[in-house]
């Protein structure tokens, strides 16, 4: 087995993350601000009385998430653990207090084991301060069957989309039962389905998650650097966007004619220019599935370190989706209208 | 019958030290077992979170051993992360409240202690024996302890009968398919891997072997 040699730019792996978020803070001084003893990211102007705000959180690693979407019109505060491990309990509280403007605080969860346990003692201690909590768990990812066999879907582009659509109708002064059901309403409207070329290595590990020989594709990758559901020979992008639209559009089951929102993500080491042959295919196939995309977004938004690769994620618009997804939103890595 | 040897805070102290030496002793090897079915953190998520429980405790000498145990809960729970936080700090804070304020405990209380963890970790992570968690470690250790204290053995013996089943669980993960955690994600191709959970909990079992070896 070639191993490979770990390439980064770092002082000391130990130190990964608290620099990275310090660098994040110094670049946006305007948008967020980065709590060290409290290891959470705040939007500049938080708490904002009468505003439902928004929080996630989930290991480090799957940069800009979540760090990168505080700010106008997504997250209020991100609370990012050590890379690919919840944070915890102790995080999400702190910044359940910072961003409550009393109107009641959404947790927006991927469903991972750690991150939906840590989420949950930390809503009952918020709940004993008196803070009105509301967690909905993102399970998108259709390589993962949701049955009594798994830990159930993965929550991996949804995320991204439920964010930035939420955060929307909150900073429309939506209430926390409306802001919820949003975020729980992209969940249900969305599916993804991820691709890996190559592994991706943990600073404090060192070496890749797994090893993948030249010429293998793992179809079926989470964000946490773990081999798929199955290995196959490497086809062509065409092919490898087929088994994608196949996969995410026989689940989500969108009427003919639905207008559609896709997001090509790249996993971190996969470069635009693919990103962007891979969208030609996906519109073609959209379109000839009889869906249309009127919108896209395309780029690095929920990686998995360097890992190269790519995650299709379909969201099923409606009128008011999509007037969300128009909205105004200004955060490092996300920004329109604003 | 022998004189049951008295188990307190300085036997609950030593078992976490017994800890962490063991995981940071095991750190790669765990990482390891944990990059082949998980994401490659279980060995710094505990190494990381038994450090801190050491150092919580280093102040705390004097006081019950219960209330040591609820500390190293609590600690574990701020400090890991991941699943493996919430579920090892939720069975030690259950595990210390059993004992309350009690100066001492004995072999029968210990197997109450242990109990209580089990029941609370099963309660948290909704797994069954045979998920290939760490349950499948921490359950027949415990049936094993409370048989062997209930036949008379001493802690210590009964622990190490214990901390062998707790072994013999862990290997028995090998073929297992995972339905729990990040491992259930491999599907089929969790299967022939040994699970990080249970073999970090064989060690914690052979730990508080040899702290309460120690105590008496
Ligand atoms: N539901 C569960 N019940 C009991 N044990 C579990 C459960 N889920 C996972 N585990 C145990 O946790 C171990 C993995 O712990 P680890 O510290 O690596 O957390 P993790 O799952 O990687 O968390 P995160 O996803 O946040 O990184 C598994 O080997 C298994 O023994
Ligand atoms: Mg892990």
């Amino acid at each position: 087995m070639a191993e490979t040699k770990m390439r980064k730019f770092m002082n000391d792996p130990a130190n990964v993350v608290k620099e990275s978020l310090a660098g994040l803070a110094a670049a946006h001084p305007n948008l967020l601000r980065y709590d060290s003893a409290a290891q959470i990211v705040v939007r500049k102007d938080a708490p904002k009385q009468g505003k439902v705000a928004l929080i996630s959180g989930g290991g480090s690693g799957h940069e800009p998430l979540h760090g990168g979407f505080v700010g106008l019109g997504m997250l209020d505060a991100a609370c990012p653990g050590e890379v690919f491990t919840s944070p915890v309990p102790d995080q999400m509280l702190a910044a359940t207090k910072a961003v409550d403007g009393g109107a009641g605080v959404v947790h927006i969860v991927k469903n991972y084991t750690g991150d939906v346990m840590n989420f949950k003692m930390a809503a009952e201690d918020a709940a004993d301060d008196g803070i009105k909590v509301s967690a909905i768990v993102i399970d998108d990812d259709v390589a993962v069957q949701d049955s009594l066999y798994t830990a159930g879907r993965r929550g991996v582009g949804a995320t991204v989309l439920a964010e930035k659509i939420a955060g929307a109708a909150a900073e429309s002064g939506a209430d926390l039962t409306t802001v919820s059901d949003t975020v729980k309403r992209v969940n249900e409207r969305a599916r993804s389905f991820g691709v890996a070329l190559s592994s991706c290595i943990p600073p404090a590990a060192g070496k890749p998650i797994f090893d993948l020989p030249e010429g293998e594709i793992e179809l079926g990758i989470g964000i946490h650097g773990e081999p798929g559901r199955r290995r196959a020979q490497l086809g062509s992008a065409a092919e490898v966007v087929d088994v994608m639209v196949e996969a995410v559009m026989s689940d989500l089951k969108p009427s003919r004619g639905s207008q559609v929102l896709a997001f090509v993500n790249g996993m971190g080491g996969t470069p635009l220019i693919e990103l962007y042959l891979l969208y030609a295919e996906v519109d073609r196939k959209l379109r000839a599935a009889g869906v249309e995309p009127v919108r896209n977004l395309i780029g690095d938004y929920i990686t998995s370190l360097e890992m190269a690769g790519a995650s299709l994620t379909v969201l099923h618009l409606d009128d008011d989706l999509l007037r969300l997804w128009d909205a105004p939103v200004h955060t490092p890595g996300l920004r329109w209208g604003a | 019958m022998p004189i049951e040897q008295a188990l307190n805070g300085a036997t609950v102290i030593s078992w976490m030290r017994e800890i962490e030496s063991s995981v940071r002793a095991q750190r790669d090897y765990l990482t390891q077992l944990d990059s082949a079915i998980g994401d490659g953190d279980h060995g710094t998520n505990v190494t990381r979170g038994f450090a801190s429980v050491v150092e919580a405790l280093n102040g705390e000498k004097d006081a019950p051993p219960g209330r040591l145990l609820i500390l190293a809960g609590r600690t574990l729970v701020s400090t890991v992360g991941g699943a493996s936080g919430p579920l090892w700090g939720s069975a030690l804070r259950s595990g210390g409240r059993v004992l309350g304020d009690s100066p001492t405990f004995d072999g029968q209380q210990l197997v109450e202690v242990l109990a209580a963890a089990l029941a609370s970790i099963k309660e948290l992570g909704a797994a069954a024996p045979g998920d290939k968690t760490m349950v499948d470690a921490l359950e027949p250790a415990v049936d094993k302890l409370r048989g062997e204290v209930a036949a008379g053995a001493q802690p210590a013996a009964a622990l190490a009968s214990a901390a062998a089943a707790a072994e013999a669980g862990m290997e028995a993960t090998v073929p297992l398919q995972a339905r729990k955690g990040r491992a259930s994600y491999l599907g089929e191709r969790s299967i022939g891997h040994q699970d990080p959970g249970a073999t970090s909990t064989a060690l914690i079992l052979r730990a508080l072997e040899r702290a309460v070896a120690a105590s008496s």
